[in-house]
């Protein structure tokens, strides 16, 4: 019910929203919550575990109650807290967790079962029959649980995440925080100043309270003008901190379109925000909490303070006849606000026998509420007071059990709140988090003056920290009163009375944990599930613990707290992972010939980050094999072209080169002559094998060192690790240039061929012998040659600048094509490194040594090396050791397959009989049947043997004959011919 | 986490990678007996408060790092490069 | 007292009364047979098994905090025996056994859920390396199936098949992976143990081990001293600080993971799904909340509370396998501390001192292993000898160089 003449929103402008499918209307300016509220909604969604209505119980992001679904089909948001959503014209939100409607729930029959049904119920039954866990109780417990549904579709919204940076960070825009603000904008720092609010004033916006002579909220706009006029200040509206990290590092999540009709098409509806701030000012403020009584939980019962906000903020009365339940003064002032606004106010039940008397309405003195009534939505109250019983007929019972201050984000490095026995609360401890003081409410001041003073002092000292002096503050006045407040937790009594209102946690529930001994404070939360609902028990952690403090004896500091974790509020997996999506995961890179195998239609895979052609398809190429086999016999046989650019290439330079290879290969360097190129291996300093490439001498005191596609990162990392952490003496210097360099794979026996149409300057078998490289010219580009081969072919590997890279592919290809040959992909690349026994990352899978691959002798006995002692561990060598092998069928057509396992002729395919696995498999178009690499325990001793190799997945069992894993030109003539 | 790189300045905590104590810096000799190479490659004092650990600045200048830092606040008291303090060795 | 459906029934029908404490307060004794040092789920689960197992019943579980207040209180609930290499296989396979019926033998609701789990893979490399994988799984008598492309979108349709910058070859499925509740299992087992004698006490911390010519003799508390025959230490992250107490050094440097749980949902998430390329993993507990994690935040940490960069990378993976989930909204994070070994397995052995245990390095895979590993670390204890599925899992594999490195990635602490 809207009030005349109270509230500030815009009554001029109306804006339609629909709830539950009805039609309403609401003003700018209005929240959800306002807006329903003003039209009389009282009833808006339904508890987790007995389905119990629920109503609004606050105005903030606190909000355990009112929680309901927006918007339609992707675009669908469960779990949105009616209080925060600012109302926008279309708005259609709808209640949760009822079927078939809210007003009838069948659901509704738990809370006819509730004694049955207490915390932890579950622990104790649904094990019978075994079966029946999974195939009938938890899909109904699943069913039941969970308040609101995603729309199971991907959103079409943007998100965004940024990084920030300023020397103040102030966190809550209410009196202190402004105050903050404004003391260390006017010094020139660079400050951030966010509130989760769309407008900043915090109280002052809920409140009658004059500041400076003004009201509240014309002085909090005053200042925010002055705020936005400062260059050096950064407003942010719509802005939760969410977390406190390391380093004075800060998430917040700022909601950018939320609150639009038609958000911009452009713009992120939320952006998650990395604040970097040397200083921080916590003006967080404070939460007002429940009281527990029994039947607590009605529509129409809220927060004192909240009803105040509606009043004052949005103009609207939560109700036509309040009541209010109170412990502390606070209480008295919305009972004072109602009646001065014309609403009727049936009494204030003060739980203090002392309670301030009033003309105005009735006080009940030492009184508690002690039942309610209203199916779905109050109409009574029992109160029992210093003079007797009553029932007293209202719509809307405000309590105010005291406040909490919102200490969260000053607790996120794992420190405790201090007990404050005058406010009866946590308040944040000093120095928990470097760099961050806390300020006004969130320090346990709860009134206006030592808010606004208290605000300017953390800044004051913040910017004192920084070395700016700030020597004099003006503090504008404002009210100054006590705080009074006589702790009641809980109104003894039958009935159940809510603490965690979503996840229907009673006082009797949390009794129930510290009588079967969940008595620390996490027993007793993970037990009842208090505080784990959505709303992180903002408003019923405290008089949870009070309870358990009470049922085991102990005082509520020594009950403690449980810990407090990011995020304070809940934040969209969305804008947390915002640029995460498609194609966003991760870079893509792309070759120099990528754009040609595209038009090639080459399939493109996914080769790390990179992109590499699978095949080559022509026409009349039924299926990969088809091409793939194609492309390997035009290796074999004639010429063709790979992009190999993907590998990765260091150049190494210095006096020391030679010497610092020699420690980072396990094979010799030193021993290379210049114009030479040699394969190495690198061993990780534990000795298995890290990776393998080729190391070319290009001068005296000049290397370059290839990687794998997927090591490059990796090996350039460890060569630095090893320089400057071991080696630092060695006067060496590298560089990764990967990307500098486009480098083509030219194999087959018309390799040279094909060559010599290319260069300025022919070659031929003397100065390009196998293992040569060396500088050479194309058309006017300075290229380099490495006659090297992963195909076993006579081959060559042709680098270039990368900036010619494409058109050197397309000049091959022409090139290529009078001797039958042309561009072959990943898959040819791989039958063709499997026909020699060429080895991957399959075979160098992390574990293997150089002993499991054949490569012992490569690790030289005359010089150290990084992982040769490892090495030497008997573990890492010996019989029992599976080494690597070749696999042939024994019939012909049988098949070889990638991840089956080895078994003896004859045993059974168990693991304590398995020999070995394959690694590689393929069909070799040379051979003409399927071959595998293998790794065979014992392996090289066993050539000759028959294995049984079992694929239990695929359903395929092959007998087959171990050999060596070099299946073609064993003598390797092909490639030095 | 933010770091601060003695060439670069403070940074955030993505731009480094960590490999882990800074004993890897002590590398025992070849011959060392087999315990010198399980103490180096395996056995860690892994405290609960000061730690002296290796970190590479590898989205910046390429630099490893001695990072004396808390492992329970994780509060960063120093960073000096590898290089510096192995500078005697190798 | 027994649980079941009638008891509820009839405490329901009288106020709920006559329930009684889960388990007992005791004063620590003077003396005990075996010392567990940390209660948490694998040191529960340990002295349950000497009590029901073995019939040592004068068994104390010493614990700083609460019980189950580590890891098994603060993890992402995934239960399964998808392992590989040997030593790893049988024990896995041993421990998801007694899964199974868990919650019937102790009597409390595990709430084990073998809803199937999918590791994806996303290249022909990876489907090889499952395929291995899913082979040795049946071979050790465990349950795998190995899906093409079509198989996954049968089952997850609504990962983002069609988008995505590493598009979802096939995935490794094994039924019989699932999730279970983790703080009941730690409750299951405190409470079996406490019904069969042990003494659980808590917030009495271990400061001192006492050891006398090369064998233990007891242990100092802050409760004071207690002497024990043989003390296991079951500390998890806190490994090398107990293991200091008594002069040993371990292959262990404590890293942080972190996890993270929504707000409650309708079901939308029916298995555990692993992401292949960005180290996320996910399932819906039956409360409604998507569990989730990734990766260490890869730095020595005991602050039980990580950083944004793994985290936003963990919100990140899940984007890009499963778009529909953005609009749920983080809840909760939080951090444990990971006792990281140099080969990513487990430690279950005695120490060079006589009588003094430990059981360690679950690394970031320690909630699975609960049941099999209180149950091979108190054969071990009883018996002297090793228990067979955890007979690999030895203090001095590392310097033999007999390595179970399931990852492939080498003795660098963080890399498993």
């Amino acid at each position: 019910m809207r009030i005349v003449g109270r509230g500030r929103v815009d009554r001029t402008i109306t804006v339609p929203f629909t709830f539950d499918g009805r039609r309403f209307w609401g003003h700018e300016g209005d929240t959800l919550a306002s807006a329903l509220m003003a039209n009389g909604v009282r009833m808006v969604g339904r508890s987790f575990k007995y389905h119990r209505p629920r109503g609004i119980f606050s105005a903030g992001s606190e909000e355990p109650s009112a929680l309901v679904t927006i918007g339609h089909g992707t675009a669908r948001t469960p779990n949105v807290r009616a209080p925060m959503q600012e109302l926008y014209e279309g708005l259609s939100a709808r209640s949760q967790n009822a079927w078939p409607s809210l007003s009838r729930d069948l659901l509704a029959l738990n809370d006819l079962l509730a004694p049955f049904l207490g915390a932890g119920f579950y622990y104790k039954t649904f094990m019978w029959p075994r079966a029946f866990w999974e195939r009938v109780y938890e899909p109904a417990i699943r069913r039941a649980a969970g308040p609101g549904a995603l729309s199971g579709q991907a959103d079409a919204a943007r998100y965004d995440k940024a990084f920030a940076h300023c020397d103040v960070l102030v966190i809550g825009g209410g009196p202190s925080g402004l105050m903050a603000a404004l003391v260390a904008g006017r010094a020139g720092s660079d400050v951030i100043l966010a509130e989760e609010d769309r407008k900043f004033g915090g109280r002052l916006l809920a409140e009658t309270e004059e500041v400076d002579g003004q009201p509240g909220p014309d002085w909090a706009a005053g200042v925010v003008a002055e705020l936005t006029a400062l260059p050096n200040v950064r407003l942010m509206p719509r802005t939760t901190v969410t977390g406190a990290y390391d380093q004075g590092t800060y998430a917040a999540l700022e909601r950018v379109g939320l609150h639009l009709a038609a958000p911009h098409p452009d713009a992120p509806l939320e952006t998650f925000w990395r604040i970097v701030a040397r200083r921080t000012v916590l003006a967080a403020g404070a939460l007002e909490r429940a009281i527990a009584f029994p039947d607590n939980d009605r529509p129409g019962i809220m927060q004192a303070g909240a009803v105040r906000a509606y009043l004052h903020r949005w103009g609207v009365a939560a109700g036509r006849n309040v009541t209010v339940f109170t412990n502390n003064d606070s209480g008295h002032r919305t009972a004072r606000d109602l009646r001065a606004a014309g609403v009727d106010v049936a009494g204030v039940v003060d739980a203090r026998p002392d309670a301030p008397d009033s003309a105005d309405y009735p006080v009940f003195a030492a009184g508690h509420v002690v039942g309610t009534s209203g199916r779905h939505g109050l109409r009574e109250i029992r109160v029992r007071h210093a003079g007797g019983q009553r029932q007293l007929a209202t719509d809307c019972l405000a309590v105010s059990g005291g406040w909490n201050p919102s200490v969260h984000l000053a607790c996120h490095m794992n420190a405790r709140p201090v007990w404050h026995e005058g406010i009866a609360g946590f308040v944040a401890p000093d120095g928990a988090v470097p760099g961050m003081a806390a300020a006004g409410a969130a320090r346990g001041l709860f009134s206006t003056a030592g808010c606004l003073a208290d605000g300017a002092e953390a800044a004051r000292a913040a910017l004192a920290d920084l070395g700016v002096t700030v020597t004099s503050v003006e503090v504008p006045r404002a009210e100054d009163g006590a705080y009074d407040i006589a702790p009641l937790w809980h109104v003894p009594g039958k009935g159940r009375a809510w603490l965690d209102y979503q996840n229907d946690v009673t006082v009797k529930d949390v009794e129930m944990a510290a009588h079967q001994n969940f008595a620390s404070a996490e027993h007793m939360k993970r037990y009842t599930t208090q505080g784990m609902a959505p709303d992180q028990g903002k408003t019923s952690n405290v008089a949870a613990l009070a309870v358990l403090a009470e049922a085991t004896g102990r005082t509520i500091p020594q009950t403690g707290t449980t810990t407090y974790r990011p995020p304070y509020t809940p934040v969209s997996i969305a804008a947390m992972g915002a640029g995460g999506r498609g194609k966003g995961f991760a870079p893509e890179r792309f070759t120099p010939s990528h754009a040609a195998c595209v038009r090639r239609d080459a399939p493109m895979v996914e080769a790390g980050l990179w992109y590499r052609p699978s095949y080559f398809p022509l026409n009349g190429e039924t299926s990969w094999r088809d091409s793939c086999d194609r492309e390997v016999r035009m290796v074999r046989e004639r010429v063709g072209i790979c992009d190999v650019s993907t590998l990765g290439k260091i150049d190494v330079q210095g006096p020391d080169a030679t010497a610092f290879l020699d420690l980072v290969y396990a094979n010799t360097i030193s021993t290379l002559r210049v114009g030479r190129v040699r394969y190495g291996i690198m061993l990780r300093e534990d000795g298995h094998v890290m990776d393998d490439g080729t190391c070319a001498r290009l001068g005296p005191h000049h290397y370059l060192v290839t990687t794998t596609t997927a090591a490059a990162g990796p090996v350039m990392r460890h060569m630095e690790f090893v320089h400057q952490c071991l080696a630092p003496r060695l006067d060496v210097r590298f560089i990764p240039v990967t990307e500098q360099w486009a480098q083509f794979a030219i194999a087959g026996p018309r390799s040279r061929d094909l060559l010599n149409a290319l260069l300025d300057t022919s070659i031929d078998g003397q100065d390009f012998p196998f293992m040569a490289c060396g500088a050479v010219g194309l058309m006017g580009v300075a290229g380099r040659l490495f006659r090297i081969s992963f195909s076993g072919e006579h081959g060559y590997e042709l680098a270039v600048p990368a900036r010619f890279g494409a058109a050197l592919f397309r000049q091959l290809l022409c090139l290529a094509e009078p001797f039958g040959g042309g561009p072959y992909g990943m898959e040819a690349l791989n039958v063709l490194r499997i026909e020699k026994g060429f080895l991957t990352h399959a075979e160098l899978d992390g574990r293997t040594t150089a002993f499991d691959l054949g490569l012992g002798r490569m690790v030289s006995p005359g010089k150290d090396c990084i992982g040769k002692a490892a090495a030497r561990r008997p573990g890492l060598c010996g019989a029992s050791r599976e080494q690597l092998v070749g696999l042939k069928p024994v019939a012909p057509e049988g098949r070889l397959t990638p991840g089956a396992h080895l078994f003896a002729e004859g045993a059974q395919a168990v693991r304590v009989n398995d020999q070995g696995h394959v690694t590689s498999a393929c069909h070799s178009p040379t051979l003409g049947h399927e071959i595998a690499l293998a790794f065979l325990k014992d392996g090289r001793a066993r050539h000759g043997r028959r294995m049984r190799s079992v694929d239990h997945l695929l359903g395929v069992e092959t007998l087959c004959e171990v050999c060596d894993p070099v299946f073609f030109d064993p003598e390797g003539a092909r490639a030095r011919g | 986490m933010r770091i601060t790189c003695p060439l670069c300045g403070a940074r955030d905590r993505r731009e480094f990678h960590y490999m882990g104590d800074a004993v890897y810096l002590d590398r025992p000799d070849p011959v060392a007996p087999a315990v010198a190479w399980d103490d180096y490659l395996h056995l860690r004092d892994n405290p609960a408060g000061e730690t002296r650990d290796l970190w590479f600045h590898e989205a910046g200048c390429g630099a490893w790092l001695v990072v004396t830092r808390n492992t329970v606040s994780h509060d960063v008291l120093s960073v000096a490069l590898a290089d510096g303090i192995r500078g005697g060795a190798g | 007292m027994r649980y079941s459906g009638f008891r509820l029934f009839s405490e329901g029908m009288t106020g709920n009364r006559g329930w009684r404490p889960v388990w007992r307060d005791p004063e620590p004794k003077p003396e005990y047979d075996v010392i567990i040092i940390g209660g948490g789920g694998h040191g529960l689960a340990t002295a349950y098994y000497l009590a029901r197992e073995h019939g040592l019943r004068n068994v104390a579980v010493l614990e700083k905090g609460y019980l189950g207040g580590g890891n098994v209180g603060r993890n992402t609930t995934i239960v399964r025996a998808n392992y590989f290499l040997p030593g790893n296989s049988e024990f896995y396979s041993h421990s998801l056994k007694l899964w199974e019926g868990l919650a019937q033998e102790l009597n409390f609701n595990v709430m084990h859920s073998q809803r199937g789990l999918i590791n994806l893979f996303h290249s022909d490399g990876q489907r090889d390396a499952f395929a291995r994988r899913g082979n040795a799984m049946i071979n050790q008598g465990d349950d795998a199936i190995l899906l093409d492309r079509e198989g996954v979108r049968e089952i997850l349709p609504y990962l983002d098949f069609d988008n995505a910058r590493f598009p979802i070859h096939g995935g490794l499925y094994h039924p019989r992976g699932g999730t279970a509740r983790h703080d009941a299992v730690a409750w299951g087992y405190a409470r079996g143990a406490d019904a069969r004698g042990v003494d659980l006490v808590q917030n009495c911390e271990v400061t001192g081990i006492d050891i006398s010519n090369g064998r233990v003799t007891g242990v100092q508390t802050t409760r004071g001293a207690i002497r024990a025959r043989k003390v296991g230490i079951v500390v998890a992250g806190r490994s090398g600080q107990v293991a200091a107490m008594a002069g040993m050094r371990l292959p262990i440097e404590s890293h942080i993971l972190q996890a993270f749980v929504t707000e409650g949902l309708k079901p939308v998430i029916d298995h555990v799904v692993s992401f292949g390329m960005g180290h996320f993993y996910i399932s819906q507990s039956d409360k409604g909340g998507l569990v989730f994690g990734g990766d260490l935040d890869f730095h020595a940490s005991y602050a039980q509370r990580g950083n944004l960069p793994m985290a936003e990378h963990v919100m990140e993976a899940g984007m890009a396998l499963m778009p529909m989930i953005g609009k749920a909204r983080v809840l909760r994070s939080w951090g444990g501390i990971m006792d990281m070994t140099p080969d990513g397995s487990p430690i279950i052995d005695r120490t060079a001192i006589e009588g003094l245990h430990v059981n360690c390095g679950w690394c970031y895979g320690g909630f699975k292993a609960v049941p099999g590993s209180g149950f091979s670390f108190a054969h071990l204890l009883a018996t002297g000898r090793h228990h067979a599925p955890a007979a690999r899992f030895r203090l001095d594999r590392f310097a033999r160089g007999d390595l179970i490195d399931e990852e492939g990635t080498g003795s660098q602490h963080n890399l498993h």
